[in-house]
């Protein structure tokens, strides 16, 4: 008989999860998700870094510590495996007064404790070297080789297929309300589409983790939410090369400067705590913006004017008391396993949080895990037609004349790109079809326009593919339909 | 860069980019010049942005008769059709190379394949964008039922589907007019109209349009935030003042389910760009002389692609003289080297082009005013001419006719102005 385990959260945790449970013969492997689609909690904003690891301090934050250098080692391997798109550029922690050479001795030494390779101090002109951009104050800097990107959801949705590829079942739009314990031991979890039985339930549920956690009975830590703001400019600005922080104070990381995957330059994030019911608040403000604005303006004196920017947004960092991951089996209640708190690094650990949840299962919860005869490791990246060769692009047009069609044009995404996308969200359970689905899988209306173009194609292929009227298809899922009816409807006194 | 044996290569004199007004006028020119031409557009039909301009106003000039965007859309089409112009649509124009001053190449795909097409000049006509709502700096939640102007005249012209029922517009120029009359007609509630500046942006038959259905037109105001729960539920404005700083304490919500930016259109040059033509920040566009040629031979740019037009006549005539243009080129194997008028802007004048004259042609001048003024005279100091003008304001173009002989006058450069009469 097969040890039913159900996952809550597809966020990269949860995903990643997800992924190592399925190479397991004697798992039956729910993942179960609230949102219409996967990576859309705390996995969808962040500053998208594979960190190197010399940041956690080990004394105070041993599970961090451990798992981020661990997770980095790992993406280097699931990145290919899965197609993930991802740059390898390194990290510059940067110096701009003699004083700061301090810190950065003291994140050397905590990075040689943690196990991070090939780090070093660079002077001055090694570093101009590494980044012509830099300000001109700097004067040397931590060099953090292995420092790298990749693209969060397409991360999560890569981990997603191939985890139902090798037999998991998804649950979107499907929201633990309780959690079923009987006699010290978990049973399953209540949803508002019905009960879930489950012998092993796993709370990876991002900021919501602590209240789900006390949906089992559990209360000895409360999450609340970090928010961090960003600024997103057009693809023709240019930008560093390596991803550069600021010397950190004792207080934050300080305001990244980078390039991000899609060749963007990117500013953030700050730091702003809210309190504990803001877990939903993600709305961008002008004071934190400025705050970004003039930290980045320190390390990256050329920044572009604002008519250059594309797009502004805000992402939240489920704080968890006392600072560390919790990533354990809870003994009070058999079969329930916390992966809470998972604040950055957490997109870094995730692989190595996967590894970490398996080895529970096995010591602490005694299943003897059996591999499957058959697991494929691999999944194919979606068709993109700005990245093909144009002989590619002909061959692939003869087979399919959508793939020669571009709908948006900023990144020339085409009308096959776009219905693969909608093929694979269907793969992986998506039912409310949604304009931002699209966009997380194939990059459409994420350019210099912002999808004024593009997006009512989208909205109208979206349309045709799921078999729904147009206006009742949603930028981001029920409540954000496009429109509220035909053109008529108002006259006609019968909105939709 | 060398011909690229792996993908099919067509050959043409001229390639036009953007089957617009202003691509459609200019392929058709070029087609009567007896030059072999190919038009090619990324949409489904020809037309550009006309076919969702469902209103008159078009057209008054050219054929002197008011149409409608897509009357007037399908009329160029009418005739393109005639002279037998070859065009492709669902053509998407990836990348222009410039080869040489003589060749150039433009890569496309469509569903049939991707091209290379050798061309000895191109005619840009790439239209422009619209500014959206992050570029205007409004912050708070990424919600649904916000939409540029253009995009909501798509899903309601178009695909036949109405955004929302309450609505805020933010900009008062002929878009943001157009578009809150357009959900006036079809029952929807508009609540407002804000305008940054402290005087309406748009032509005054277009700002009667406010008074026709009620709607409050908020000058000196800004929308900066926007509230909502998966759809926007509420906008935030403020008050600003006369150097459009916000004002303390001036801030107030208007309840809205729906936020048309308005706020402006810009030049799509990025591919223009690529290959190093000069651009001018004032006008968005590229750098021309009067053949509308750009700083790279052979690249000639008609349209909103050179600088935002209010009047699709304009569009058009720009268009056929890019393709004179694009004749002489051929013909003479480039345009003739002289010593160019330097046109420049001298009070009051935002934006101008074209940016270098000869003086062995007449020309129309296009220019926009940076703040309303009345009775003034655009003046020409250096050739004495002189233009008086009851009203000017930012949101009107100007049209100005400079014959040749008048050009000569000048000097190095010509400076235009607009002063109180
Ligand atoms: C501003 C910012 C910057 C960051 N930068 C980095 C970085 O550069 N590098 C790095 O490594 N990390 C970074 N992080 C951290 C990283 O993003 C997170 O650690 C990681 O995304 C957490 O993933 P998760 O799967 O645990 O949570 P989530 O992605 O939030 O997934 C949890 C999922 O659970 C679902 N859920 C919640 N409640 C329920 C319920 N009741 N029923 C069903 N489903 C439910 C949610 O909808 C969500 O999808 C950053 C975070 C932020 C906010
Ligand atoms: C809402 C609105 C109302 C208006 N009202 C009036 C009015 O009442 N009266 C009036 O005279 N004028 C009006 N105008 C102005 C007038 O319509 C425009 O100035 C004119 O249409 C611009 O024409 P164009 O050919 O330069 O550009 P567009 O019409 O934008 O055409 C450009 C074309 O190029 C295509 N294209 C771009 N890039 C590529 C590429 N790489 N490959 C292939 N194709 C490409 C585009 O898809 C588009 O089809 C209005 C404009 C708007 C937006």
């Amino acid at each position: 008989m097969k040890t039913k385990v159900a996952i809550i959260g597809a966020g990269i945790s949860g995903a990643s999860i997800a992924r190592v449970l399925s190479k397991y013969e004697n798992l039956e492997v729910h993942l179960i998700e609230k949102a219409p689609d996967v990576g859309w909690g705390v996995s969808k904003a962040n500053t998208a870094l594979i960190h190197g690891g010399y940041d956690d301090d080990p004394d105070k934050y041993p599970t961090r510590a451990k798992l981020c250098i661990r997770g980095n080692r790992l993406w280097h391997r699931w990145v290919k495996e899965l197609q993930i798109a991802h740059v390898w550029n390194g990290a510059l922690i940067v110096a701009t007064q003699e004083e700061d050479f301090d810190t950065l001795e003291k994140l050397l030494e905590r990075g040689r404790r943690n196990g991070v390779p090939e780090m070093r101090i660079v002077d001055r002109d090694e570093l101009f070297h590494l980044e012509p951009g830099l300000t001109r104050d700097a004067i040397g800097a931590l060099w953090v080789p292995i420092v790298g990107q990749i693209a969060p959801i397409p991360a999560v949705i890569a981990l997603v297929e191939n985890a139902v590829a090798n037999g998991v079942k998804t649950h979107l739009e499907t929201e633990v309300r309780g959690i079923k314990v009987e006699n010290g031991e978990v049973k399953g979890v209540e949803t508002n589409n019905g009960f879930i039985e489950a012998d092993i339930v796993i709370n990876a549920a991002g900021l919501y983790a602590d209240e789900i956690a006390r949906m089992a009975g559990i209360d000895y830590f409360e999450i609340h939410p970090r928010r961090g703001e960003y600024w997103i400019f057009d693809d023709d600005v240019p930008g560093p090369r390596r991803v550069l922080f600021p010397t950190p104070t004792p207080v934050s990381k300080g305001i990244v400067v980078t390039t991000e995957i899609s060749g963007h330059l990117m500013i953030g994030p700050n730091a702003q705590d809210l309190p504990p019911e803001e877990k939903d608040n993600l709305a961008t403000t002008k004071e934190g913006l400025e705050q970004v604005w003039e930290g980045a303006k320190k390390l990256w004196p050329n920044l572009p004017p604002r008519s250059k920017v594309i797009r502004t947004f805000a992402g939240l960092r489920p704080e968890p008391t006392g600072g560390d991951f919790i990533i354990k089996a809870e003994e009070e209640v058999w079969g329930f396993i916390n992966v809470a708190g998972i604040r950055s690094p957490g997109l870094t650990s995730a692989p190595a949080i996967a590894y970490e949840v398996r080895d529970i299962i096995q010591r602490d919860l005694g299943i003897n895990l059996v591999e499957k005869e058959k697991w494929n490791p691999y999944r194919k990246e979606i068709t993109h037609f700005f990245m093909l060769p144009p002989e590619k692009a002909n061959e692939l047009i003869k087979k399919n004349p959508a793939y020669g069609k571009i709908v948006c044009r900023c990144n020339n995404v085409s009308e096959g790109d776009i219905l693969e996308a909608i093929e694979r969200m269907k793969f992986i359970g998506v039912k409310t079809p949604s304009v931002d689905s699209v966009k997380f899988r194939t990059k459409a209306t994420t350019g210099t326009c912002q999808g004024s173009f593009c997006r009512p194609r989208i909205v109208q292929l979206l349309a045709r593919e799921y078999g729904v009227e147009p206006w009742k298809i949603t930028l981001k899922g029920r409540g954000s339909e496009i429109g509220i009816g035909d053109v008529k409807a108002l006259l006609r006194g019968d909105e939709a | 860069m060398e011909p690229m044996p792996q993908i099919p290569m067509l050959s043409y004199d001229v390639v036009v980019i953007g089957g617009g007004p202003a691509g459609m006028a200019a392929a058709a020119k070029a087609k009567e010049l007896g030059l072999n031409v190919l038009l090619l557009d990324e949409n489904d039909y020809l037309g550009g942005i006309l076919p969702q301009c469902i209103h008159p106003g078009f057209g008054i000039h050219y054929f002197k008769e008011e149409l409608t965007g897509p009357e007037f859309a399908s009329r160029l089409a009418k005739h393109l059709v005639e002279l037998g112009v070859e065009y492709k649509t669902s053509a998407r124009v990836l990348e222009i190379k410039n080869y040489s001053d003589l060749e150039k190449v433009v890569i496309f795909t469509s569903p049939t394949g991707v091209y290379q097409v050798w061309a000895k000049a191109v005619i840009y006509a790439a239209g422009a964008r619209e500014r959206h709502a992050f570029e205007i700096g409004i912050v708070g939640d990424r919600v649904s039922g916000i939409y540029t102007a253009g995009e909501a005249q798509t899903l309601m012209d178009i695909y036949g589907v109405l955004p929302g029922k309450e609505v805020v517009i933010v900009g008062s120029g002929d878009v943001g007019l157009i578009m809150a009359r357009r959900f006036a007609l079809e029952g929807a509630k508009v609540k407002a109209v804000i305008e940054l500046m402290p005087y309406p942006g748009g032509l005054a038959r277009n700002v009667m349009i406010l008074r026709d259905f009620n709607i409050p037109l908020y000058l000196s105001h800004k929308v900066v935030e926007v509230r909502g729960k998966g759809r926007v539920q509420g906008v935030k404005v403020v008050k600003v003042d006369e150097n459009l700083n916000e004002i303390p304490g001036s801030e107030f919500w208007i309840e809205a389910d729906t936020l048309v930016i308005s706020a402006g259109l810009v030049p799509s040059v990025k591919k223009l760009r690529k290959i190093g033509v000069e651009i001018d920040p004032a006008t968005g566009g590229p750098v021309v002389n009067d053949r509308l040629e750009t700083s790279v031979p052979g690249i000639f740019v008609a349209g909103n692609a050179l600088l935002i037009n209010d009047l699709v006549d304009y569009v058009a005539e720009q268009g056929e003289l890019a393709a004179e243009s694009a004749r002489e080129f051929i013909e003479k194997g480039g345009i003739e080297s002289r010593k160019w008028v330097k046109v420049e802007k001298g009070q009051n004048v935002r934006l101008i082009a074209p940016h270098y004259l000869s003086g062995d042609r007449d020309v129309y001048l296009y220019l926009r005013v940076s703040r309303p003024m009345e009775d003034v005279e655009i003046r020409i100091p250096e050739v004495g001419k002189r233009l008086r003008l009851p009203v000017v304001k930012p949101a009107e173009m100007r049209r100005l006719k400079l014959k040749a002989e008048e050009i000569q006058k000048a000097g190095e450069k010509l400076t235009v102005e607009v002063v109180k009469a």
